[in-house]
């Protein structure tokens, strides 16, 4: 197996705040190219999310198709069951929702409680589950640069293409210069003690978002000496050979498959 | 003689605030010469160095690169000028906005029309210039702030400029930087206009100094003859560090 001690050259291994998701391995979906991977997951959710709950057969497709996934990806399994756990405040929403929804109830255990809300409830906690993971598998196999050469490919808007690579370059550089002022906050004596303290936090966000801007005309001023007239440079369209075809289709169409075949048995 | 590189004459600038940051300076910089600017801080050295390509646009007086008269209102000849004129920026952080090396330092030949395997070798040909090939691949935020200096160049590089102008090429680099960069920057054979004030780095680059103070070309001498006059150094606030001294 690779693992982190793969140092070869020009391997990436995301120590950068932009690149914290990415987990370097090789895999069929490593090598997806970027557009074909967020169409081909989308789809994938779009059809998952689409079904309705109460074919729940179909979910356990969904459930092995990204479960195979992510297995193909190689992404440690304790790294995904850490990233799951952002979906925890609205799983704790979702549980409440059987006791407060109107409607039919019945008992359960001891409680009574609404047959439409505890439905409802297991779809969200099921279409919630199944979208964490595919984000998971994207961000995992995806460098973030990566996943915007694939916006850009699929034709998003220019503008919003270049914003998001300059906050990819320029987190690392704003989080070095916040972390620097926090270093002479405290270097001067400075304790967070409570509220009456924050303004000199927000002291300190407000010399930031100065920086920011005025190193924001900076850097216009760079680009306009290196000839930019408004489009980053393009890029070229990745080659795509038959087996990222057979996994960008192959994905969705599982879905389908699933779908189809487990509803017309209801 | 060859056309000048660099050709400024009568140039006048006032801030829209109306602070006026040039009084009509005069400076002709011949092909292959290296020029340091010198001056204490406010003497309009960095709005003189905006000039040079037309981001600021001359008030009164001309600009010439290579012969050629900037016209800020004319973008076809902007865009010409710019790929002619190589500015070094003092914070690399503010020019390196390209995720990787590489895709930094295609951008400027990108915008000047070249794509594909062209592009690539005009990429590794400016990076092995300054020594940074093995790097190419790399996010800048990764590199020693000496080597994205070293990159920022690159980027200028590649756009096959006439005249290369840094502004205060030694700032922030430790010695041993500050030596690579001074190889580096003798290697090639372009002309070079130098905003500084490390008057030892003026010294060992280039072979003639002028300066800027109150908005006008106040001296215009050999480095070494200027950095040698003690009376001229005190005049325009300049210093060499402590115990170092220059014979005429």
């Amino acid at each position: 197996m690779r693992e982190s001690g793969e140092a070869a050259h020009g391997h990436h291994h995301g120590h950068d705040v932009g690149e914290r998701l990415y987990i370097h391995r090789h895999s069929p979906l490593h090598d997806l190219p970027p557009h074909l991977k967020i169409v081909s997951l989308l789809t994938f959710l779009i059809i998952c999310v689409a079904t309705p709950i109460q074919n729940y057969w179909a979910f356990i497709g969904f459930a092995i198709v990204i479960t195979t996934l992510l297995a193909t990806a190689k992404l440690p399994v304790l790294t995904i069951a850490k990233r799951a756990t952002i979906e925890i405040p609205f799983l704790v929403f979702a549980f409440l929702m059987p006791f407060f929804s109107k409607g039919e109830r019945f008992e359960i255990l001891f409680f009574e409680i609404s047959r439409p809300g505890a439905i409802a409830a297991l779809s969200i906690i099921t279409k919630g589950t199944l979208g964490v993971l595919t984000a998971i598998l994207l961000s995992g196999s995806t460098p973030a640069r990566e996943i915007l050469r694939g916006f850009e490919l699929l034709k998003m808007p220019s503008l919003l293409v270049q914003i998001m690579t300059f906050m990819l370059r320029y987190m690392n550089v704003i989080t070095d210069e916040m972390e620097r002022m926090k270093v002479a906050r405290l270097s001067r004596g400075f304790e967070e003690r409570g509220i009456r303290d924050w303004k000199f936090i927000a002291g300190t966000a407000g010399a930031l978002f100065v920086r920011s801007y005025e190193r924001g005309e900076r850097v216009h001023t760079s680009m306009i000496a290196r000839g930019y007239t408004g489009e980053l440079p393009k890029t070229e369209i990745p080659e795509i050979n038959s087996s990222n075809k057979f996994l960008a289709v192959g994905i969705p169409l599982a879905a389908l498959i699933i779908t189809s075949v487990t509803g017309a048995l209801l | 003689m060859s056309t000048p590189s660099l050709e400024i004459s009568g140039l006048a600038f006032a801030y829209p605030d109306g602070n006026q940051a040039l009084f009509g300076v005069n400076l002709t910089v011949k092909k292959g010469e290296r020029v340091a600017l010198l001056g204490p801080n406010g003497a309009g050295k960095t709005t003189l160095v905006m000039h040079l390509n037309g981001i600021h646009a001359a008030q009164r007086g001309t600009v010439a690169i290579a012969g050629e008269k900037i016209d800020a209102s004319d973008k076809e000849s902007l865009k010409k000028i710019r790929s002619r004129v190589g500015i070094v920026f003092q914070d690399p952080d503010d020019q390196l906005f390209m995720p990787t090396v590489r895709e930094d330092i295609a951008f400027g030949p990108y915008n000047m029309g070249f794509r594909g395997s062209e592009l690539d070798a005009i990429v590794d040909e400016a990076l092995s210039q300054v020594g940074m090939l093995d790097f190419a691949d790399r996010a800048p935020h990764h590199l020693s702030f000496g080597q994205r200096r070293r990159v920022a160049v690159a980027g200028v590089l590649a756009m096959k400029p006439e005249i290369l102008v840094l502004d205060e090429p030694s700032s922030n680099l430790d010695p041993a930087s500050r030596r690579e960069l001074a190889t580096i920057l003798k290697s090639l054979d372009i002309t070079i206009f130098m905003v500084t004030h490390d008057l030892p780095y003026a010294l060992e680059l280039c072979e003639r100094a002028v300066v800027l103070s109150g908005g006008l070309i106040a001296e215009d001498s050999p480095t070494r003859a200027l950095l040698a006059d003690g009376q001229k150094l005190a005049k325009y606030r300049l210093e060499l560090p402590a115990g170092f001294t220059v014979s005429a």
